[in-house]
């Protein structure tokens, strides 16, 4: 059996590419004007555009939460969104959290507990549970498993994760509550 | 009191900060100036050729730079051998754009090259390829009577070993008996990180190859038998690498590929595949299995078989030891063990971890489930009865062997003895409640390995070996054995790797590791400390004049006799007293044969699992695991637990929710992506207990380590599989357990 199988039609000349434009965003309390494509996301400008690379690509399909950033506070998977629709947006990524000399509390508490291993979705990981801080959301250990779960880690990482959100989630409440 | 005895504690990993603050770089986060972009384009059809690539119309588009397949690829190495990498198994490795022939879904057929990944994306997407299509065959089912015995295979595979005693007799004639057949589909590694390989070019036909690897030494002398390089040419580096778990054993695609491209565009080029893609590099095979047991009156084994059958590709020869572990782990005189492989059109599997105990392990451990209730004993109890003090196979002792030690340690972690025998006899929350356990074992390895050690005259010490750190903990483990042989804190020792500028290191896998390199570490910092003696010797009323290495310690920074602590040198004094800039010294490590060739090597393991089954859904919640390892000395308390950890996961991943399914019809994978392809997520981590049974075990290696990468796994499938029949009465022989199968 041999059955021919060919692509699409050919109409003439493929169409060419949508021309580039500045874009204004916000990043770590940075200002960054970045010459981008229409279609790019805000997960490629941030790591091949701005070079913070921190921000991690696992799926690019908003399947793995691996690309979590916070656009205005909130969390988002910067994959699924693109450049453009973020113009002059607050950005924080991984790197405007904490640096390896000046850790913030979460980051230390992934530290901490091993809640890593490769460390491939770890940024992802703690921008999300800085997302729920933010929110003031997550405060059992149940809410936190289940908020958290939008955050692959292939590794199996998990049980250092709820440790180290919780620790982060108990503490922050008892300094509310003091 | 010794502040810098490291080995055996639980420091923080010394790379955290930096994986926790987004500075540690990932081979796709080297952004080389003037940077090109590729995008790899895929066969949409499983067997056929190529008519037809119509590149001249994306090649048209500003910004695209070059559309390479086998119509337009330079003349490359023209051997099979030139295409082997350093576990390649038997046959001829797959050559990328080689020829317009397919031999699987998702063959690489295309790489687009652009100034931008947008664009070359965009142009990827457009690229109109025609192909002429042909029947192909991707169902293993199909293939159950063409299974044929592997020859040699590749490094590290052992044939199963030869029948012992008279296994069919002995079967017959049994008091009680089991047959069963147990099946697994394809499961894919899917590290978080894709695979992705930037490649600087150096100019004048020089490269740095930064690419996602387990073996960078490996990807080396691939690159360069396939490119024609030489020794100076290449460079590759992996630092920091997203996952492995065997994905990146072999070099992939993604490596050739942009290899390819910088050369011929003198240029940088980075080329990353896309999830999907990341299903078409090796997986864990499809495999079927067939189990007999029998007993005797008292409950011991009277007789044991395990045949497998799992598929490979057209081109090669895939091999993992399945049925060989089923041989030792149990004291049985009459075993026939069986193996086989069969072709498909689809590409090479490739180690997966615990390659070939973790399939094996599941058909063993279910059968001897199966086996007990058959013999009315408890799945403990039977284990107990028949353990194996000698490894039947090669007869030979256990350099040592604590699995007993997991027993007792783990059953009583766990309360197995509030499990009630009968299934369906437990409830709680009002659904069924079922308790099973399984056990394991896996190979102590040491393979050679090399380290440079070098001082400077402040203190801090540097030491090298170009291994690879993929989340297991090598820089940690490394930095304390380093230090604590010199006797340094953890902050005066830095651990480089993933270099092939370093001394060589094997394939960071098989969890020969910590073995391995770290003897390598040892022993270079014990030359080095050796030069520092001599060098303390030279300087006038040394007070340890005379006295030799085995006589002097390093211990909190000091270099003192062991048998008169106040005869002491502070280290820091001695190298600056010496005026040496910096000291150095090179060691290799290899394992010590004469002592070893009377044992066989191993550690082992044991889970017990808890699951709860909601009757009228069909669910499954695991809510408890412990798991019981004995893998001779832990390094690292803290980042062993996590492998653990995370080992149990994956087993309860492969037993309840893993598989790639295949759509015969197109031979493609069709749940090629996260949302399809299911693993465990935060919300389905049952409540871990990791119980390290202390070993102790000179005869493995002078640091008694066995590694833990891979043992963890073990077990824990076929406990949760145990769990599921007891708390159901369904015995599911084919995984993933899904809710289907229990309605
Ligand atoms: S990369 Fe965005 S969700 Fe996976
Ligand atoms: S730490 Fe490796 S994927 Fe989470």
């Amino acid at each position: 059996m041999s059955q021919p199988l060919t692509s699409t039609p050919y109409t003439g000349g493929v169409p060419a590419p949508v021309p580039t434009g500045p874009v204004r965003l916000h990043i770590n309390g940075e200002t960054r004007t970045l010459q981008l494509a229409p279609w790019t996301s805000l997960l490629d400008a941030l790591r091949e555009y701005a070079h913070l690379t921190g921000t991690k690509k696992g799926c690019d399909h908003g399947q793995c939460g691996a690309c979590t950033v916070l656009v205005n506070g909130l969390r988002i998977n910067s994959c699924l969104t693109l450049a453009v629709m973020h113009e002059d947006d607050d950005i924080t990524t991984i790197e405007g959290l904490g640096t390896p000399e000046n850790l913030s509390p979460l980051q230390q508490a992934f530290v901490d507990h091993d809640a890593f291993q490769c460390g491939y979705c770890t940024p992802g990981q703690i921008c999300s549970a800085q997302g729920l801080l933010n929110e003031g959301r997550a405060h059992s250990e149940a809410e936190i498993k289940e908020l958290m779960s939008g955050n692959l880690c292939r590794c199996g990482a998990y049980v250092g994760i709820l440790d180290a959100v919780k620790e982060v989630v108990d503490k922050e409440s008892s300094d509310v509550g003091a | 009191m010794s502040q810098t005895n490291h080995i055996g504690k639980g420091p923080n990993r010394v790379d955290g900060p930096l994986k926790v603050s987004g500075t540690a770089h990932y081979s796709g986060e080297f952004n080389v100036p003037n940077l090109a972009y590729g995008y790899v384009v895929s066969s949409p059809i499983a067997k056929g050729k190529i008519v037809a690539i119509h590149a001249d119309e994306v090649r048209a588009l500003p910004g695209v730079l070059e559309v390479f397949s086998h119509d337009n690829v330079p003349h490359l190495a023209w051997f099979d051998k030139s295409y082997k990498d350093q576990i390649a198994p038997g046959g001829s490795p797959f050559r990328p754009l080689h020829e317009p022939d397919i031999t699987f879904n998702q063959q690489p057929v295309a790489l687009v090259v652009a100034d931008t990944f947008e664009l070359a994306r965009y142009a990827a997407a457009l690229l109109r390829i025609d192909y002429e299509q042909e029947a192909h065959e991707t169902n293993l089912e199909t293939k159950r009577a063409e299974g044929f015995v592997p020859g040699k295979g590749k490094t590290g595979f052992q044939p199963p070993p030869p029948p012992r005693g008279n296994p069919d007799k002995a079967w017959v004639n049994a008091t009680h008996q089991m047959e069963a057949e147990y099946a697994h589909g394809a499961q894919h590694h899917n590290p978080m990180e894709l695979f992705t390989t930037t490649v600087e070019w150096r100019g004048d036909g020089q490269i740095t190859a930064y690419d996602k690897t387990q073996g960078v030494f490996n990807v080396k002398n691939y690159l360069m038998g396939v490119f024609g390089l030489g020794k100076d040419d290449v460079r590759v580096v992996n630092q920091f690498m997203g996952g492995g778990f065997g994905s990146g054993l072999r070099p992939q695609y993604s490596v050739f590929m942009g290899v390819l491209a910088a050369l011929e565009l003198k240029r940088s080029v980075r080329v990353t595949l896309t999830r999907q893609q990341m299903f078409s590099i090796g997986h864990r095979p499809n495999t079927l299995q067939v189990v007999k047991m029998g007993t005797n009156p008292d409950g011991t084994l009277a007789a044991l078989q395990h045949h497998a059958l799992h598929e490979t590709s057209q081109f090669e020869d895939y091999t993992e030891n399945i049925v060989n572990w089923s041989g030792m782990l149990y004291q049985c005189d009459n075993v026939k063990l069986g193996y086989e492989l069969a072709k498909l059109d689809i590409y090479s599997p490739q180690d997966m971890r615990a390659p070939g105990a973790a399939s094996g392990n599941v058909g063993l451990e279910v059968a001897m489930d199966e086996m007990a209730y058959a013999a009315g004993l408890d799945p403990l109890e039977f284990r107990l009865r028949n353990y194996a003090d000698r490894d039947q196979n090669v007869d030979k002792p256990f350099s040592s062997k604590k699995l007993r030690e997991c027993y007792q340690q783990g059953a009583a972690k766990f309360g197995w003895e509030k499990r009630t025998q009968e299934p369906r006899s437990m409830r709680a929350n009002g659904k069924l409640v079922g308790m099973g356990m399984g056990g394991g074992v896996w190979d102590a390895t040491q393979n050679k390995s090399a380290a440079k050690a070098l001082i400077s005259a402040d203190g801090h010490l540097t030491v090298r070996s170009g291994t690879g750190e993929n989340g297991t903990g090598t820089y940690t483990i490394m930095t304390q054995i380093a230090a604590e042989t010199l006797g340094l804190p953890l902050e005066a020792v830095t651990f480089e790797l993933g270099d092939t500028d370093q001394p060589e290191a094997p394939i960071q896998g098989g969890s020969w590791t910590a073995a391995s390199v770290g003897t390598a570490v040892k022993n270079a910092c014990d030359a080095l400390g050796e030069k520092i003696l001599k060098l303390a010797q030279k300087q006038d009323d040394s007070p340890l004049k005379g006295a030799k290495f085995d006589e002097v310690e390093f211990v909190n920074g000091q270099l003192r006799l062991r048998l008169d602590h106040d005869q002491a040198v502070v280290l820091r004094d001695v190298l600056q007293a010496s005026g040496e800039t910096q000291l150095e010294a090179d060691s290799s490590a290899t394992p010590n044969m004469a002592k070893q060739q009377g044992y066989s090597m191993h550690s082992h393991n044991v889970a017990f699992a808890e699951v709860e089954v909601d009757e009228d859904l069909g669910t499954i919640k695991v809510t408890r695991v412990v798991s019981a390892v004995a893998a001779g000395r832990i390094l690292n308390q803290k980042t062993a637990r996590s492998q653990v950890l995370g080992s149990v996961i994956w087993g309860l991943g492969m037993a309840l929710m893993e598989e790639t399914i295949m759509d015969h019809k197109f031979g493609r994978y069709v749940n090629h992506n996260f949302a399809e392809y299911h693993i465990p997520v935060n919300a389905d981590i049952p409540h871990i207990d990791a119980i390290f049974v202390h070993e102790d075990d000179d005869i493995v290696n002078p640091l008694g380590v066995k590694g833990i990468g891979e043992v963890g796994m073990l077990g824990v499938t076929a406990a949760i599989a145990n769990a599921v029949f007891h708390a159901t009465g369904k015995r599911v022989r084919d995984l993933p357990i899904m809710l289907d199968k229990l309605l």
